[in-house]
Parts: structure tokens; sequence; C-alpha cells
């Protein structure tokens, strides 16, 4: 196998002012700001964005699905955390 | 048309020929890049190009007034009606040249159409005014590229002074303005392109200096492709280009 | 800390299957599906990539400056897809490089339809018709495959595509209704193209190798046969508007089955061309390795530059 010469970046981008910045997927570049440039040629063509993250790879710690329920199974007993676990009487609506 | 229209159809003529001979080469390097984000980055150059090429046709022909369309020109001209400035039609030979034409167009035009975007011909003006945007992106990009093939290896960095010692002779006649030009300069349509040439100096000079590379001056002149008179690689272009509509004439495609 | 074993891991990932989930990266995967869907995708980003090649033998010929324009557009997507799917196909642990090499030392094979010739400019018309769409009517199930970042990019790929498939179309519908010499360049753009597009669905059912276990995993989504069905069913009226030939004299409405019914795919060339003896496939792996390796010195180059960076920076640290 030959060596990589460009590292790998995950792309996030935010589609229009005032929503989240949303993974669309990765390149190969040589520096943070080819890697910027790279993803403006390769994933907003048609104009798909207002903003662009990118952020290597290797920089990205993820959780992984063996620790998922550690993570989250311990959150579900929590309903008071929820709107729907409070019973407000019927004359109030849309709190 | 009278002189003034006969003198800015040639001008938008040029500036089209120019857009549409370099759009050419660099489209050349689709499926051929060093790599597909490159492949894709050179791709929208290329088109940045065609549409500036169209543009300034569609401008042309409406100058002309003679019903032609933006394709007549670019499709049924010989290379002696072909006027663009030399440094667009050298082919792309290897990555190095291609990103040193890049980086010497990129900056000129960051200047000249500027300027040209304060044309007092609103459509002119309008034109240079998108155009610009492209090209502080192109060099944007094509600055970060000499750096690197540079101070990269010594085979880049070889590749690189060979480039640059074959285009410098190109860069002069970017500088040249013939008389009808200057008609319209001071008419306020065109912009002076030789008080444009010591800045283009100093900033190219200053930038390669980073990477300890010598560029003596863009004085060295090879001229003509205003006048038609171009490199043996034009007529290959067009022969390429122009191949559909000359051998099926005056069909729509 | 709870360790699962591989059955454990097994019936989670089939109940994952079964309730229609996707699998995600990080999740455990059997070997089997993962080597499986490297095969099919990387072999999708390879026809993607080599795929710009016959197109592309016509962009510095485009008849007109749109023509030229929307030409060098779409081929540059296509290397955009081949982007999106080596980037998915990445998160598999396989590298691009990795994918390269299989590609050029053919352990990797890419879609059979590139490896004919673009003869004529009707042929651009025709594979931005045809072959983009039967790729698009494959994608279109594909969006639903099991494999999240496979489906995420198929979603991406047809949203993009749908314009590929129109512009050739519309090519195809210029030549048809202009000069006898553009219609039969149409023709015979069209009869050349059709059998190969039929082809891309791959085998039969009965005869394809992987199927059977890429249906069961969800990776594939709907059969070869059943694919290949819906593309004739959409493109017969497409040719009609055309007012073309049809290009099989076998192709009738049959009122029972609700489908067209059509002649038998020429096997023999199919396998021939997939192993390696259609008209164009030299050509096209010496050219992507011709790029390649003329690329090489610029990422040398850049890598080469990256680390003196590093080390600057790091000096500069300490």
């Amino acid at each position: 196998m030959s060596q990589e010469h460009l590292a790998v970046y995950e792309v996030f981008i935010r589609s229009s002012r005032g929503l989240d910045h949303k993974h669309v997927g990765s390149l190969h570049a040589e520096s943070p700001e080819h890697a910027l440039m790279y993803a403006r040629d390769c994933y907003i063509r048609r104009s798909e964005g207002v903003s662009i993250w990118v952020v290597e790879s290797k920089n990205i710690t993820a959780s992984q699905e063996g620790d998922i329920e550690n993570f989250v199974d311990p959150m579900d007993d929590k309903p008071y955390r929820h709107a729907t676990h409070y019973e407000l009487p019927d004359s109030v609506n849309n709190m | 048309m009278n002189q003034q229209q006969s003198n800015l159809y040639r001008f938008l003529v040029g500036l089209g020929d120019d857009a549409v001979v370099l759009s050419h080469r660099l489209s050349e390097w689709c499926s051929n890049g060093p790599y597909l984000e490159e492949d894709i980055a050179l791709s929208n150059i290329a088109l940045d190009y065609i549409g500036r090429a169209r543009m300034f046709y569609q401008y042309a022909v409406e100058v002309e007034g003679k019903g032609r369309t933006e394709d007549d020109i670019a499709y049924l001209r010989t290379e002696r009606e072909y006027t663009n400035l030399l440094i667009h039609e050298l082919p792309i030979n290897d990555f190095a040249f291609t990103m040193v034409r890049q980086f010497f167009v990129d900056v000129f035009y960051c200047e000249y159409l500027e300027k040209l975007s304060q044309s007092n011909d609103e459509r002119i003006a309008a034109i240079a005014a998108k155009a610009v945007k492209e090209s502080r992106y192109h060099l944007k990009r094509s600055e970060p590229w000499i750096r690197q093939l540079s101070e990269g290896t010594d085979e880049s960095r070889r590749r690189i002074q060979a480039a640059l010692v074959e285009l410098e002779n190109f860069v002069g006649e970017l500088f040249i303005m013939s008389d009808w030009e200057k008609e319209l300069v001071a008419e306020g349509v065109a912009v002076d392109r030789e008080v444009l040439q010591s800045g283009w100096d100093k900033y190219v000079q200053a930038f390669l200096a980073q990477s300890e590379i010598n560029f003596p001056d863009s004085q060295l002149q090879i001229r003509g492709g205003r006048d038609g008179i171009h490199t043996e690689h034009l007529g290959h272009m067009l022969s390429e280009m122009q191949y559909m509509q000359r051998a099926y004439p005056g069909l729509q495609w | 800390m709870q360790t699962v074993d591989d059955a454990e891991q097994q019936v989670e990932f089939d109940r994952k299957i079964a309730e229609e989930q996707k699998i995600e990266p990080t999740d455990w995967m059997p070997d089997d599906y993962r080597k499986n869907l490297v095969r099919q995708m990387s072999q999708h980003a390879h026809s993607e990539v080599i795929g710009m090649q016959p197109e592309g033998n016509w962009i510095t010929r485009a008849p007109t400056l749109r023509r030229k324009a929307v030409l060098l557009a779409k081929v540059q997507d296509e290397a955009g897809h081949g982007l999106y799917l080596y980037s998915a196909t990445e998160t598999l642990g396989t590298s691009r490089s990795e994918m390269i090499e299989a590609l050029q030392t053919r352990k990797a094979k890419y879609a059979s339809i590139f490896n004919y010739p673009t003869l004529t400019w009707a042929d651009v018309g025709a594979i931005g018709w045809l072959v983009d769409g039967a790729a698009i009517v494959n994608q279109i199930s594909l969006q639903r495959t099991s494999y999240g970042p496979y489906s995420r990019a198929m979603i991406r790929i047809c949203k993009e595509e749908s314009f590929h498939q129109r512009q050739g179309y519309e090519i195809m519908y210029s030549l048809a209704k202009g000069s006898p010499e553009q219609k039969q360049m149409a023709q015979d753009a069209m009869n050349r193209f059709w059998w190969p597009s039929l082809m891309m669905f791959g085998p039969h059912d009965s005869d394809s190798a992987h199927s059977g276990r890429s249906m069961k995993w969800k990776i594939k989504r709907q059969s070869n046969d059943d694919l290949r069905q819906k593309f004739i069913d959409q493109t017969v009226p497409q040719i009609e508007v055309l007012g073309l030939e049809m290009p099989d004299p076998e192709i009738k409405w049959n009122e029972e089955r609700g489908h067209y019914d059509s002649g038998e795919i020429d096997w023999e060339e199919f396998y021939q061309v997939i192993n390696g003896s259609g008209p164009c496939n030299h050509q096209r792996l010496k050219h992507h390795i011709n790029a390649h390796e003329k690329g090489e010195w610029v990422r040398e180059a850049v890598r080469a530059y990256r680390v003196k960076q590093q080390e600057k920076s790091a000096e500069n640290a300490a």
C-alpha cells in the first residue's frame, strides 16, 4: 500500500443562516486551509451552504457502540426532563 | 458600427478570447489532476472562465448588432482572428506550469478586473465585478500551491523554476496597450493595463521571494495576441474546439 | 466492563437489519458484510471516476459554449460522486490509496459500460440519458441501503444526478429533431449504448454471484432483473418521444405483465467486457494510471511541504 500523502478531513456545512452545521462527508487535503477550499469546490458546487467547518478526522473522538448503552441507558429513567412528564390543567394550553 | 462601437466590440472579443482559451486549457485537466479534489477544483476554475467568455461574447454580438451569437464568435473565427493574449493559450504542460500561469493571471485579474468594475460602461462593470470575485478565489488557491511546490521537494522546486523561465516572456504582453484600447480608456470604458505592471512585478517578486525564488521582472515581451499573431499552439486548440461547427456547419446542437 | 461475544453482536446486527435501522461506521458488523460493502462501494466509486473519461473525451470538442460548460460541470460531478463514495468507503477502514491500487492492479472492477468508446457527440447525449438513467434507477434503490454512509452518499448523488440525465436527453432531443445527419447520429448512439446500458444492472438474478447475500443484508434493495425492467419501462416511451427506431426489435408492450418485453442480452459480450476485453478497458486504466503517476511528484511535494511545516511549528513550540 502506498503512503497517504494527504490528511483526511471531515466536512460540515451550514446550509443556511440559523441552522446547525451538518456533517456531509470527508475529503483529502494538505492543510486545513486547503481542506476548506476543497470543501467549497467539492461539497457546495450548487450553493448548498453559507458556512463550512473542516476538522481533521483523527481529531474527532467518537463514542463507540459498546459505550453507548452506558452513555444512553441511564438517561432513560429521567422522564422528568421531558415536558410531557408534567400534567397541567386543560385550560393552560401551549406551555 | 461607428469607430467607438467597433473599438468596444474588439475590446469585448479580446477579453472573451482570453477567457475561452484559458478555460479550454484548464478543462484539459479534467480526469488528469494529481488527485480528485484538485481535479474538481480546476474544473471549477475552467467553468468560471467559460462563464466569463460567454458574458463578454454575448455583449460583443449585441454591440455588433448583426444577429450573430456567442458561438459564432467562439467557433467560426480562425486563429488569425482570435485576439487573446498569448499567455492564455500555452499548453498546460505539467501541474507546476499550469499553477504558475494561473498565479500570474490571477494576480493580474485581481487588479485589472477590480479597476474594470469601475468602468462607465455598466455592462462591463457588472461582468468585471462578478469575475473579480472569482479571481480572488483563484488567487487564494494558486498562492499556496506556488508556495508548496516551491518549498516542497527538489523536483517540485525545479519544475516551478522551469515554468517561470518559460512563462516570463509571456507576462509583458498583459500590460501592452494598443491605440484603439487607449481610446477606450480615455472614454472611461477600458482600463490602462500599462500602469498595472509595476504593481504586478512588485507583488509577484515579493511573493516568490518568500520561498527564495527569484523572478527578475516582466520586461521581456513576446507580443502579438491582440493582433492575431499567436503561438503555434492556438491553431491546434481551435481545430479541436471548432471541429463540430466546422464539420457540420449551420446546425443547432 | 461487560464483553459481548460475536454471537451476541451478530444477533444485535441482524436485529438492526431486520428493523430497517442503518448500520453506522463504529458499529460491529460481520466481516463479510464489511467486505461486501467495500467491494460494492469502491466499485461504485471507481465507476464514477473511470466514467469521467468517455464523456471527458468530448469536453474539448463540445459544439457550443453552453454544451461545453454543461458537460464539464457534469464530468466534474462524476468526480465529486467518486469522492463522496471513496469518502463513504473510507469509513469502513479502507484508505483511498488502497482502493486506487486495487483499481489499477485490476483487483477491483468498475462498471463495464465505460469500456465502450464515445465516437460522436451524440454519444455524450446517449450516455447522459441512458447510462445515467440506468445508474439513477439503481441509485434510487440504493438510497435505502443498510449502511448509513453509503445511503447518505446515494441521497446526495441522486439529488445531483437528475440534471445529468436531463442534459443527456436534451442533447438527444436536439439531434433527433435536427437535420437528417443529426438524427442518424442520435439513432446510432442510442443503438450502441442501449445494450450496454441494460448490462449495467448486472447478470440475471439467477446468475448473480453476490446478489443473494447483498439482498439479505439489505445492501442491495431490489434485484438486477427488477431494476432492469423498471429502466426499460421508463425508457421506451422516451424513445418514442424522440421519434427514433427501437434499438431492439423485440421491444413490445405486454399487457398481461404490465411491462415491456425485450430481447435477450448478449451475455457473452457482457462477460468479455467485464473480464477486461472490451474495446477500451486498457485505454481507461492506462489513462487513470498515467494521470496518477503524473501527479505523484505533486502529492510528494505536498507531503514534503506538510512535514516541513510541522517541523517548523514543532521548533517554534520548543
